[in-house]
């Protein structure tokens, strides 16, 4: 079959049922697939070859016995490395953790097993999740199947660049400040940052604990939806976790977009540094929507100006936190010293690369006595204008609209030499996690100037997924953008 | 704020991170950069707003009082840089930490 | 020491303290809690901080803490959070320990004292609930951090709950230290939330303790104390303390504000290691838990499952059981001593004494030669009363009885059963008894002219050959009573 690796996790769910197509050949199909590329585009940092294979011959004996254990089984995934995963090695990007190998699996991947989804390894990323481009990657970056001078977004990078050169139909990253969505929106892709407590994190190497949700990168609305229903959920073992199980989007996802209200941040459009390409694909992507039956009203929430401020205090501070228990004690590469201070020091200087250590140092300050108040616990204030703000536009309005990213897709090294530029990438999407909300990035066409994706994103009230699945969905039939060959790198 | 060479080797001593001369200096300024946007919330006057440590709306989530099985041994020490006698090894602890 | 210092001084006094908590699992894992074994066998991702790994809080551990509170007469709060203390040590395994700052569990609690002095209300700050850190052992000198080579780490013990008490700097003598530690460790073991054990670490003290002049305003320099590892040591270290910083401020010598370890060999307390200028542990609100607000169900249920305080336990057993201070004190050491007595004493219905003189005289005696516990022995509680209402009908005398209870203490049975099998019922019938009595006073002229003649002393000898003759088992009362009637 003809561009197996281009199919959606649904149509290749439909092949598998219909027995036009075993599991092993689409096993097979993005091996050779993984062979073709990933020279060139480094999402891999550990392929399971054999293992997917394996998997693959047990699902295709379950399906002739009848008995698959979801209507996705036998569809193959690669997940972000910061998933745990028992038995395969688990690096989140990083050297510190080179050649860890866990004795657990992450929920995330026990539901995905659950539902028969085969593994095909583990996908680069910042590390720690930690950047907008892979760059902070510790085993190199990973590149843009658009453009492969460009990089494919961060953190999620790898996942994003392997879905969008057909190297797999979907893949788990994570969303702290926007990094399933900004790399969904630079390779475009569908990218899901769900309601915070959505999906479990349970074996999800943290970032940053109250903002880290784990988010898919697909090619369709359709199998972002799917792919929430399948792992999303309450999780006993996350005490963060929402207690409720997931609806069902699918069921609702053709509702369309008649008579939705959907608001337009006044302070996004009047701020500057948005590309001008940007800022016309989503223009047109507004009159699409006025199109479909929705009414575009202008809102305002002044509190988003204070976003990126907000994050890069509460966001490092966590994660100085969570990055403590890296110190050669119980695992990890331990460099040498002649005390424990002295190695745990040492070791965690060479381990961790220079984003991480910054944000460290950030966040150990902005913590640290007599500082708490004014960075700390000023950022965890304006946290709670952002949700006030959003409640009261969402009296009002059923979404909100905006650019994912001020910018596509951008050179390497463009943003590196001034690491808050390459902060004010997340702009835009950094606000949704000091909430809690939920918010989907879709494709809404490639820029005029240097034809690199561009990608709206809509941001719904916390638990609306449904509503925001129904118009991102209809948007996406009306453009008719993915699964095009317009809609598709030429690599 | 401008973060000084004292205090970056301060916050670099809390956070176990031995960083070179070379990295001590770059961090200043970059440190000092980006608390400087930081400001920027700084000046906003929040007394009356309550901070928040959880967006969502969860409330007591426990677990019952059970026990499950633990991992073996071998797993727990299985990815150890170093062991002895079943133990994780660690260079000499030269202070007593109060607590 | 001589009366005067003392008077001229004065100490201020505040006591932490750690309990380790029974429950079965941790603190936030399912591993199972418990004391020994192999290292590293009773850990998981969770307590071992593996990556991705997340805390879920013990509800059994809340409650206790919650219990906890209520007994020392806190208000319990009705939002409480947990925070990460922040800092790096290899027996943490997330550099970071779970535990509560600003917004704790119980808080503004009180609990009475009573000593020789008089008695003290110590305030009780805060009681919270925090997990516990693995253990160290150090290797390559004295066993001590200072000389060590390196280091072994064992997390069996990491995220053990653990429970810390404060109280208010409201304890001015050792003697009530001692006895502030005595009450809560009572008060703890009766509430059933922890074994309690200051040898196994599950009760651990550390005292702040500042002496100055009678009269001056300003607190003296505040030293810590820690290594108390006995209700004992407690008062060792402390008066040991009190004495070191009173002659040091006589002798206008500097006091240090530093931490010190008692040496239970020597009496003595000693400089710990100095650490580089005090901790910035960057408490922050733990994000993988969230905020705590117990219901008034929740609360009013622990409340009632409360029972009294041992001040409580004590007071009711010198009021509905007459018993003096000394005696109260043994039968209230422990809540299963004293829940054994009252069963005991409900059972028998007469004078309590009478049964707490049976178990403080003869069975704590069997017990201590077996070195077994009261809840071991094979006697219940219902079967003492049985025996001492024996005593009384006069079925048996008291000496039969002591050989009676150590049948029972061996065999459990019944003490009428065994009386019965040994044929020990004294002979209390009057008209058997007149036979032997006649024949004795025959047999003895001599003494029962002694008696007639009014030397009413010699009417023991006579006794005593009627218990001759019937092989010990006339009712002396009995006999007795016979002779002076016929005698006199």
């Amino acid at each position: 079959m003809t561009d197996l690796h281009y199919k959606s996790a649904t149509e290749l769910a439909e092949l598998l049922e219909n027995q036009e197509v075993s599991a092993v050949e689409i096993a097979r199909a993005l091996i050779e697939r993984a062979d073709e590329i990933d020279e060139r585009l480094h999402a891999y940092l550990h392929r399971t070859d054999e293992r997917l294979l394996d998997e693959a011959r047990a699902s295709d004996e379950r399906r002739s016995a009848g008995e698959p254990r979801s209507r996705f089984d036998g569809v193959p995934t690669a997940h972000k490395d910061l998933f745990v995963t028992k038995g395969v090695p688990t690096t989140s990007g990083s050297r510190i953790l080179e050649g860890w190998v866990p004795t657990y699996d992450s929920t995330l991947v026990e539901r995905c097993s659950a539902a028969g989804l085969l593994l095909q390894g583990k996908l680069n990323m910042d590390e720690f999740a930690m950047g907008s481009s892979t760059e902070n990657s510790g085993y190199g970056p990973s590149r843009n199947p658009w453009d492969t001078n460009t990089v494919p977004g961060g953190s999620s990078g790898g996942s994003a660049a392997l879905v969008a050169a057909g190297g797999t139909p979907w893949s788990w990253g994570t969303d702290t400040g926007g990094s399933v969505r900004q790399p969904a929106s630079l390779c475009g892709l569908v990218g899901v940052k769900p309601t915070y407590g959505l999906v479990s994190r349970y074996g999800v190497i943290a970032f940053a604990s109250s903002l880290d949700q784990p988010g898919p990168l697909t090619r369709t609305v359709a199998d972002a939806a799917a792919f929430l229903q399948i792992a999303g959920g309450h999780d006993p073992m996350d005490s963060t976790s929402i207690p409720q199980p997931v609806p069902d989007y699918l069921g609702a996802i053709e509702g369309g977009i008649e008579g939705l209200r959907i608001g337009v941040v006044k302070e996004f459009e009047e701020a500057e540094g948005t590309e001008p390409g940007v800022k016309a694909r989503v223009a047109e992507a507004y009159r699409r929507l006025e199109k479909l039956g929705a009414e575009l009203v202008e809102v305002s929430l002044p509190s988003f100006e204070f976003g990126i401020s907000a994050y890069y205090l509460v966001a490092p501070a966590e994660c100085s936190s969570n990055l403590a228990r890296y110190d050669a004690v119980r695992y990890g590469s331990r460099v040498d010293g002649p005390d424990v201070v002295s190695m745990m020091s040492r070791t965690r200087v060479e381990g961790f690369g220079d984003e991480v250590k910054r944000r460290i140092m950030l966040g150990t300050y902005a913590l640290s006595a007599g500082y708490y108040d004014a960075y700390y616990g000023k950022a965890q204030r304006v946290r709670t204008l952002t949700i006030r703000d959003l409640e009261r536009v969402f009296a009002d309005v059923d979404l909100i609209a905006t650019p994912t990213s001020p910018s596509t897709a951008f050179e390497f090294g463009a943003k590196t030499a001034d690491p808050l530029s390459m902060y004010l990438n997340d702009v835009f999407t950094v606000p949704v996690n000091l909430a809690g909300n939920a918010a989907i990035s879709v494709p809404c066409g490639t820029s005029p100037d240097n034809g690199l994706p561009v990608g709206l994103q809509l941001i719904a009230k916390a638990l609306d997924e449904t509503t925001m699945f129904r118009a991102a969905y209809a948007f996406e039939q009306d453009l008719g953008w993915a699964g095009s060959d317009e809609g598709r790198p030429s690599l | 704020m401008d973060i000084d060479r004292a205090t970056v080797d301060h916050v670099a001593r809390l956070a176990r991170l031995d960083l070179s001369d070379e990295e001590r200096e770059r961090m200043a300024a970059e440190l000092t950069n980006i608390l400087e946007h930081a400001a920027k919330i700084q000046a906003l006057d929040l007394d009356d707003v309550e901070p928040t440590s959880h967006a969502i709306p969860i409330r007591n989530a426990m677990r019952p009082d059970e026990v499950r099985p633990s991992l073996t041994q071998e797993q727990a020490l299985s990815g150890a840089p170093e062991v002895e006698d079943g133990r994780f090894k660690v260079p000499s602890i030269l202070e007593e930490e109060s607590p | 020491m001589s009366a005067t210092k003392e008077d001229l001084f004065e100490t201020t006094c505040g006591l932490e303290i750690h309990v380790e908590l029974a429950t079965a699992s941790k603190m936030f894992c399912g591993c199972r809690v418990d004391f020994g074994g192999e290292p590293n066998t009773r850990t998981c991702p969770v307590c071992l901080g593996l990556p991705g790994s997340l805390p879920v809080a013990n509800e059994k551990a809340v409650e206790y803490t919650m219990k906890i509170g209520l007994a020392l007469n806190c208000k319990i709060a009705d939002y409480s959070l947990f925070h990460r203390k922040n800092y790096f040590y290899p027996d943490m395994p997330k550099n970071y320990q779970i535990s509560q700052y600003d917004l704790p569990l119980c808080y503004a609690g009180h609990v009475e004292i009573a000593g020789d002095w008089g008695t003290t209300t110590v305030g009780i700050t805060r009681v919270h609930l925090e997990e516990d850190t693995g253990k160290s052992i150090h290797v390559g000198g004295s066993g001590r951090i200072h000389d060590s080579t390196y280091s072994l780490e064992d997390f069996n013990r990491a995220g053990t709950p653990l429970v810390e008490i404060v109280s208010e700097p409201d304890i001015h003598s050792a003697a009530e230290a001692r006895a502030f530690v005595s009450e809560l460790r009572m008060l703890l073991e009766g509430l059933g939330v922890s074994d309690v054990r200051m040898e196994e670490g599950s009760l651990r003290i550390d005292a702040n303790i500042s002496v100055r002049r009678k009269g001056e305003t300003e607190h003296g320099t505040k030293v810590e104390v820690k290594n108390m590892n006995s209700v004992r040591s407690v008062g060792r270290a402390l008066e040991y303390e009190e004495r070191r910083q009173r002659e040091a401020l006589e002798a206008g010598e500097l006091l240090v504000q530093e931490t010190r370890h008692f040496d239970e060999k020597s009496s003595t307390t000693s400089p710990g290691r100095t650490k580089e200028g005090s901790s910035d542990y960057r408490y922050f609100p733990e994000p993988d838990l969230v905020p705590f607000e117990p219901s008034a169900e929740w609360i009013e249920r622990v409340a009632s499952s409360l029972g009294e305080t041992p001040t409580q336990r004590r007071a009711r057993f010198a009021s509905e059981y007459g018993l003096g201070a000394a005696d109260i004190d043994v039968l209230t050491a422990t809540s299963a001593t004293a829940d054994w007595f009252e069963a005991a004493a409900r059972a028998y219905g007469g004078d309590s004494k009478k049964v707490a003189n049976w178990i403080m005289a003869d069975l704590f005696g069997l017990l201590n030669e077996a070195s077994i516990e009261l809840s071991q022995s094979k006697i219940a509680p219902e079967q003492l009363a049985g025996l001492v209402k024996l005593v009384d009908g006069k079925s048996i005398s008291g000496k039969q009885a002591k050989a009676v209870l150590a049948e029972m203490f061996a065999g459990g049975k019944d003490a009428a059963v065994i009386a019965k099998e040994k044929g020990l019922e004294q002979i209390s019938d009057a008209g058997a008894l007149e036979t032997v009595v006649e024949e004795v006073i025959a047999e003895n002229a001599e003494a029962a002219d002694k008696v007639r003649a009014g030397n009413l002393g010699t009417i023991g000898f006579l006794v005593g050959q009627v218990m001759k003759k019937s092989g010990g088992q006339a009712n002396p009362g009995l006999v007795n009573e016979l002779l002076r009637k016929k005698l006199t």
